[in-house]
């Protein structure tokens, strides 16, 4: 029932068509094979992920997006390693990793900056972990803090910086310790839609510019669109892997695509995933139960 | 000018406001006492007798209660004495406050009643080094114990059932058993002001620890820290700030042990003062001693709360924004 006429999202213009094979000949950096999860409740064993399975080639952007209780974030939860697979493995350059790592960074929706450090001393946290002298994390860290261009904000502490800013530092910090993959867990879902813009362009400019391979939950359709190369669609009870969707969107992305062909075309894809027609029905029925409180000889007696 | 409105509900007043509260709070207190004490028809149960008449067992200076004085007067002007005189007045117990505003310094200049008596300087000192060594040796265990028992589930384990269990018997009831211990000067009461304040300085520093955001340890990990640095790159720091109040209230704590605890073997520090003042009925000198911990008190709270600010500068930052 769309009204315009959308191409399907499964067409790709020769470049992208060529850019995706040259990105799947890419090294793998992110293997997650048969990946399953299963908690103990009181009422029973719950699924919440079911062999999930998916790879991620070197500087390739994926976004993970599905309906709430699909397990996106439990999914990079273990792959942070701050929880464990039930079974099924999660493999870094060809090994296998348990626990967290600094090879994996980590930016959470609540920022999570160390309020009492100073925004230099939070991205040098990571570094002198490392083994890192303090000089020579410090210079590292301020090359991190320019590149989210908040050198002037360098002493300065969390409590003092808005919502973005905090973010982008949260961001320095993690690449900072230069990982091999960036998880990134609805990092700008706490932020209004400017702001988040804004951020979406920051990080696409860095991405560009360092080898960074990103993993990017979100349910935002147009942030996942935007940002990725392909999008890992979940699907919830248990959370399973619906459709590994290659974005039709040509490289690099710009504001204005949000309204090309290709871009609608794959977000009625995601919409259709997402929000399946049957699930409306349940919707429809769950109807608010109204009578009319309005007279209807009022001077406003309808809205229409 | 908009309307001024005292009773906003959960509205913070304006700073002059609160200023002007924070000052009647003490006033209203000291209005009511000095009414008590100056407008005789208010209270004022006694008779302080300017002039004994004929009554053989009154004296000049004397206290008797009024009805008894009045009897006195009755039987007197039936049988045609002279009658006695005086004037209304408060019990000894209840002197005004300019009585005690003017013990705050005499308290100070008088002179022991014995050699081996102490000055009032002396004796407050006494105090607060007791306090002070109850609550450093306390807080030297108490407040690792309490972190490690916030951090590590299998230290809560292994320690807070049993300290729950101690911070019920109360403090006092060690006191003989302390004198026997060690014996009857100071360190029986540093152990009461000890047992007062460590048993409830591990719970509430656990609990403490235990509120740290755990996403911010879960952030260090991601980060690479180790579990060394977890304790003392994240955990301490994080709590740091709620730490020292909650020292700050546990200091408060420990005063109300003090009077207990120096009461404890040989009577020491302020409240042997206070004893022996109330033993010469030199009420207005209790009332100046009772103060003067309120005030040592209250000053010390202040000071270190100033001092919090100073070094925790983030904690100044979060207040600002």
């Amino acid at each position: 029932m769309s009204i315009v006429e959308l191409p399907s999202y499964l067409e790709q213009s020769d470049k992208v068509r060529d850019r995706f094979t040259r990105l799947k000949q890419r090294p793998v950096i992110l293997e997650v094979d048969q990946l399953s999860k299963q908690f103990d409740t009181p009422q029973g064993s719950v699924t919440a992920l079911n062999k999930v399975s998916f790879k991620t080639h070197r500087r390739e952007f994926v976004c993970v997006i599905g309906p709430s209780g699909c397990g996106k974030s439990t999914l990079i939860r273990i792959l942070a390693g701050l929880e464990n697979e039930s079974s099924g493995r999660v493999m870094l350059d060809g090994n296998v990793v348990h626990g967290p790592g600094p090879d994996r960074g980590m930016v959470f929706q609540g920022y999570t900056l160390f309020p009492w450090l100073t925004v230099k001393k939070n991205v040098m946290f990571g570094l002198e972990r490392s083994g890192k002298g303090r000089v020579p994390s410090e210079t590292e860290a301020m090359q991190w803090i320019e590149l989210v261009g908040l050198e002037k904000f360098a002493n300065s502490y969390p409590h003092q910086l808005s919502g973005g800013m905090k973010q982008r530092v949260a961001i320095a910090r993690a690449l900072a310790n230069q990982p091999r993959i960036l998880l990134m867990d609805e990092p700008f879902g706490a932020l209004d839609a400017q702001t988040r813009a804004k951020m979406q362009s920051y990080l696409m400019d860095i991405w560009k510019n360092i080898d960074i391979t990103i993993l990017f939950i979100t349910h935002d359709l147009d942030e996942a669109i935007y940002l990725a190369d392909r999008i890992l669609v979940l699907k919830a009870h248990p959370g399973e892997v619906q459709e590994l969707i290659e974005v039709p969107v040509p490289q690099p992305r710009s504001p204005e695509q949000l309204l090309s062909p290709e871009f609608l075309a794959t977000k009625k894809r995601l919409e259709d995933l997402i929000h399946p027609p049957e699930a409306n029905v349940e919707i429809n029925g769950d109807h608010l139960n109204m009578v009319r409180m309005v007279a209807l000889d009022d001077e406003v007696s309808s809205v229409f | 000018m908009a309307k001024r409105q005292w009773f906003s509900v959960r509205k913070p007043l304006k700073p002059k406001q609160r200023f002007v509260l924070t000052i009647m709070s003490f006033i209203l207190p000291l209005l009511v006492w000095s009414a008590v004490s100056y407008l005789p028809f208010l209270w004022h149960p006694k008779m302080e007798v300017t002039s004994p008449g004929d009554v053989a067992y009154l004296k000049v200076g004397m206290l008797v209660d009024r009805d008894v004085f009045e009897r006195e007067s009755a039987t007197l002007q039936e049988s045609g004495g002279t009658l006695p005189e005086g004037v209304r007045a408060n019990p000894v117990y209840l002197p005004a406050p300019h009585e005690v505003a003017i013990a705050f310094y005499t308290a100070f200049t008088t002179e022991p009643k014995r050699r081996n008596e102490k000055w009032l300087h002396e004796s407050l000192w006494d105090s607060i080094q007791v306090i002070f060594w109850g609550f450093f040796l306390s807080s030297l265990i108490g407040v690792p114990l309490g972190i490690l028992a916030g951090t590590y589930d299998v230290i809560s384990r292994l320690t807070e059932p049993f300290v729950e269990f101690f911070r019920y018997l109360p403090a006092p009831a060690f006191g003989a058993l302390a004198v026997a211990i060690l014996g009857i000067h100071e360190a029986p009461k540093i152990a009461i002001i000890f047992i007062g304040t460590f048993f409830q300085q591990v719970l509430i520093v656990s609990n403490t620890t235990r509120k740290l955001d755990p996403s911010l340890l879960e952030a260090a990990l991601t980060l690479g820290a180790d579990r060394l640095s977890l304790l003392f790159k994240v955990v301490i720091p994080g709590i740091i700030t709620d730490l020292y109040k909650d020292l700050r209230i546990l200091l408060g704590w420990a005063w109300t042990y003090l009077i207990v605890a120096e009461l404890i073997g040989t009577s020491s520090g302020i409240t042997w003062f206070i004893t022996q003042q109330a033993r010469y009925k030199n009420f207005d000198n209790v009332y100046a001693a009772i103060m003067m911990i309120g005030i040592i008190g209250l000053t010390t709270d202040i000071l270190l709360a100033r001092l919090g600010k100073r070094i925790f500068p983030w904690e100044k930052a979060a207040a600002r924004a």
